[in-house]
């Protein structure tokens, strides 16, 4: 395959950033999109031009390292697909293909596609957990749990933190992000001390890091590589209401 | 070099709790004025940093990704193994421990694994009061599955994403000790230099990756999590960013380094698709209880595999292994498909790969029922080759999945370094030379939750906290030596990437020291490294600078490092001519082609010191079994 490529390079955080265009010949369509990029960079190196600067790590869709904004759309325009897991048969030959990183204010720029994601960490440490130190707690089967709760718990637990809910929407909401969190522990015995507390704490930093609100327009959930519903966000606000008014 | 493990005396089922007892304490006021350096934020650097934290020591914390959340243990996908005879069906701490030791081929300490196998049940306890999600029947207890060498059904799961749920709850954790500013998290910072002043560990030397900023951290005793060597291999499992830079350099520093040759290769991942390949995925072990593995009878038959009758099908784990068949043991299975693929009848463009068919299993039980139990891998499958697996059988073919060896430490995770603690896949201690499916899982987070903990205060009571300070001349002499090493690598300006030398060191360890180790090919990888290594210091291009986010530089510093690495891989395997557990001598194997262990002259620990400007010396740490009698492994 021939590919054009369109892809934001910025050399840091304070510098200006613009597309540069590269041709980039004989890509296989077993190739992974990062795979295509370690190619490009290969090019570059041998160029004598620095090569492009992206996250990743796992290359399996799990450690929600890898991001970008592919021809416009967060990880890419396969469904439930981390950009690390989108292949280049996806993409026709010839095509030209639009990479940019991330774009929210609490996600400024550090260099190309690398974006600095570190408030997601802070609004975790906010409240996101339950507390519990090493070593106090009871017998895993001394309180059970619904199957189906366990189950719902496991649907917003899985959340990756990728921030492509962020990058998709139009105000930078961070909301399904935060409400995956709270959900999660909301549906289990173990949360329920802590949850109207952690939903007030978690919110609060959410827009101490500048993320924007939801205008309910399921951007999130459109391009959520793992399938997160924006229930939680229902769910969310709700137990955010009910940590301010009772 | 002193290897004394420092096994506690008394019974077996006694040695852990009269050790801590015996440990010495840290008062609880005194806590605060200690400061620990824990370098990874995986199960076992995590988990370790909140629990140090949660005693009241002071903690700073290191990883080189952007979150603490995204350390590979995230990956693992099948579970986790606790002693906890939910199912009433004949488990207990004694058996956890006997598989445990019979799995890694009698080559680990007893004690070590007997304390893993009884802290395990507190482990699964503590991940429930988290809120780890754990799968559940519909009376709202936990599940269990069963997993390869056991015969009981102890392993506890989170459907397919185990590693990523344990990892959250430990990185939660974490989170909250960060929150209360009990710990320092040092996102972004890769760990260069281990600081060693007046013998004790006191310290680290980190670059920032994003400013490129060389620091100096001091602490009263430094814990490495910093995982596992398989990226040596390139292609492997690991993620990208998996490196053996933290380790190899406290190896520098005079930490002995266990059997750094013991590898495990995971039979059941999707092959190589070409030259682009930069990693490897695995599929889940579970796939061979339906599936059926074969590779065309006639070499080079590259018939598509459905026109190719029955008659003309080798179904060779069935014909070699009758009674275990499919289900024949990792190390066994793999081998037996490089076997095939090595006489020219592997299968795929590249022909490194065999078939895992589940023609017969559809017939039998209906797509349904297939669909069901592996639902969710045939469509990973589908997305990665292209190809439908309903419909034609899957390619598969062994890939590096985990690295048994590490740093060497005594039973209080300590290295041979006084103040260096190493735990998880890092260390080397509970595994021996194979390990367990679901049993990483286990070993990171009781080393960071359960032993550990314990372990360090014994050390950190007997010693002056602050005593280490960052102007003292060992730290200006290991961050003068990162500088230089940097500016070293940038200097060399010749032509080629750092990713090509890292994919013919990969093929050189792959070849010669992978599946299948010979005496002849493993001193034809000892001339081929050292002549690589030559190469890359005079023919390296490394383009940017030292001042600002370089991904080149980080890869160039990990490469460089897996090269002598793989270098010390070679020589361990070279002097172990035994074969056991992952490690496959071919001079060493009985009649039939099984592997041959040798306890007479083997039933040790090779511990590696590394001598300034000449060749890395070998010492042993003998190991005895009190309780187990070592036997062969036979699986006709």
């Amino acid at each position: 395959m021939r590919l054009t490529l369109h892809v934001w390079r910025q050399a840091n955080s304070a510098a200006r950033g613009g597309m540069v265009t590269y041709q980039l010949d004989d890509v296989s369509p077993d190739e992974s999109f990062l795979e295509m990029l370690d190619k490009l960079n290969e090019q570059l190196i041998e160029r004598g031009e620095e090569p492009v600067a992206f996250d990743h790590d796992c290359r399996e869709g799990i450690c929600g390292s890898c991001s970008l904004m592919i021809d416009g759309i967060a990880h890419g325009p396969d469904a439930a697909t981390t950009t690390c897991q989108l292949h280049m048969r996806r993409f026709r030959d010839g095509a030209e293909i639009y990479i940019e990183p991330w774009r929210a204010k609490a996600f400024p720029v550090l260099r190309d596609l690398i974006t600095d994601r570190s408030a997601f960490d802070r609004v975790i440490q906010a409240g996101g957990y339950v507390s519990v130190n090493t070593g106090s707690a009871p017998d895993a089967n001394a309180v059970p749990v619904p199957k189906a709760d366990a189950d719902a718990a496991m649907d917003a637990a899985a959340c990756i933190g990728c921030g492509a809910c962020v990058a998709t929407c139009k105000n930078a909401s961070a909301m399904l992000f935060v409400g995956a969190k709270l959900a999660h522990l909301a549906r289990l015995p173990q949360g329920q001390a802590e949850r109207r507390m952690r939903a007030k704490r978690m919110v609060e930093q959410m827009d101490a890091e500048g993320f924007g609100a939801c205008t309910n327009q399921l951007e999130c959930e459109a391009v959520c590589p793992k399938e997160i519903r924006v229930s939680v966000i229902a769910a969310m606000n709700r137990d955010f209401l009910r940590s301010s008014v009772f | 070099m002193n290897l004394d493990p420092k096994i506690p005396a008394g019974d077996l089922a006694d040695k852990w709790d009269n050790h801590r007892f015996r440990l010495k304490l840290v008062n609880p006021a005194n806590k605060r004025r200690y400061r620990i350096a824990v370098v990874g934020s995986g199960l076992a650097g995590a988990s370790a940093a909140a629990s140090l934290a949660e005693l009241g020591y002071e903690v700073d914390c290191f990883c080189f990704q952007d979150s603490p959340r995204r350390a590979h243990s995230i990956a693992a996908q099948g579970g986790i193994n606790a002693a906890k005879n939910y199912q009433n069906d004949g488990d207990s701490v004694y058996r956890l421990f006997y598989d445990t030791l019979k799995g890694g081929d009698f080559r680990s300490r007893e004690a070590n694994t007997y304390r893993l196998a009884q802290v395990s049940v507190q482990i699964i306890d503590q991940c429930v009061a988290q809120g780890v999600p754990f799968a559940r029947e519909y009376g709202g207890h936990l599940a269990n599955r069963s997993f390869g060498g056991a015969q009981v059904s102890r392993t506890f799961y989170a459907r397919g994403q185990t590693g990523q749920q344990l990892l959250l709850g430990a990185y939660s954790a974490l989170s909250r000790q960060i929150g209360a500013g009990k710990v320092t998290m040092h996102v972004r910072s890769e760990m260069l230099d281990l600081v060693v002043a007046d013998g004790h560990a006191k310290g680290l030397i980190t670059r920032d990756l994003v400013t490129g900023a060389i620091r100096r951290h001091a602490a009263d005793a430094v814990v490495l999590a910093t995982g596992g060597y398989g990226n040596v291999f390139y292609l492997s499992t690991n993620a990208k960013g998996c490196n053996v830079t933290a380790a190899y350099r406290a190896f520098r520093r005079g930490a002995g380094f266990a059997n750094p040759c013991f590898t495990q290769i995971h039979p059941t991942c999707i092959p190589v698709s070409g030259e682009h390949q930069s990693k490897l995925t695995l599929m889940s072990e579970s796939l061979r209880n339906d599936g059926r593995i074969w590779v065309p009878l006639r070499h080079g038959d590259k018939r598509p595999p459905n026109e190719i009758p029955d008659a003309e099908r080798d179904y060779y784990l069935e014909r070699k292994y009758p009674s275990f068949g499919n289900l024949a043991p990792r190390d066994i299975s793999s081998r037996s498909a490089k076997e095939a693929c090595d006489e020219g009848r592997g299968v795929g463009e590249s022909g490194l790969g065999v078939y895992l068919d589940f023609r017969d299993a559809i017939r039998r039980l209906g797509r349904d029922v297939i669909e069901q139990r592996y639902g969710n891998l045939f469509h990973m499958y589908a997305k990665i080759t292209a190809e439908d697996p309903y419909q034609v059988p899957m390619r598969i073919y062994p890939a590096v999945h985990y690295t048994m060896g590490g740093l060497w430490v005594d039973y209080n995770l300590m290295a041979t370094i006084p103040g260096l603690f190493v735990i998880g896949e890092a260390n080397f201690s509970d595994h021996g030379a194979n390990r367990l499916g679901a049993s990483a899982l286990m070993q990171g987070l009781a080393d960071g939750y359960f032993v550990l903990p314990y372990t360090i205060g014994d050390y950190l009571a007997q010693s002056k906290p602050g005593a280490a300070h960052v102007d003292h001349e060992a730290f200006i002499e290991a961050e003068s030596a990162v500088e230089k090493r940097i500016a070293a690598l940038l200097a060399i300006g010749g032509r080629r990437s750092v990713d090509s030398f890292h994919r013919e060191l990969g093929r050189i360890m792959w070849e010669y020291c992978g599946m299948a180790r010979t005496d002849a090919g493993l001193r034809r990888a000892l001339e081929e490294i050292p002549a690589l290594r030559e190469q890359f210091w005079s023919d390296l291009r490394l383009l940017g600078g030292a001042d600002s986010l370089n991904v080149s530089l980080e890869k160039a510093g990990r490469v460089a490092d897996f090269l002598d690495y793989g270098e010390l891989m070679c020589r361990d395997a070279l002097a172990r001519t035994e074969s056991c557990g992952g490690h496959f001598r071919v001079e060493s194997q009985t009649d039939d082609g099984e592997a041959k262990r040798d306890d007479e002259q083997f039933a040790h620990v090779s511990v590696w010191e590394h001598r300034d400007g000449d060749e890395p010396v070998m010492h042993k740490e003998p190991l005895t079994f009190e309780y187990v009698h070592p036997s062969v492994r036979s699986y006709k």
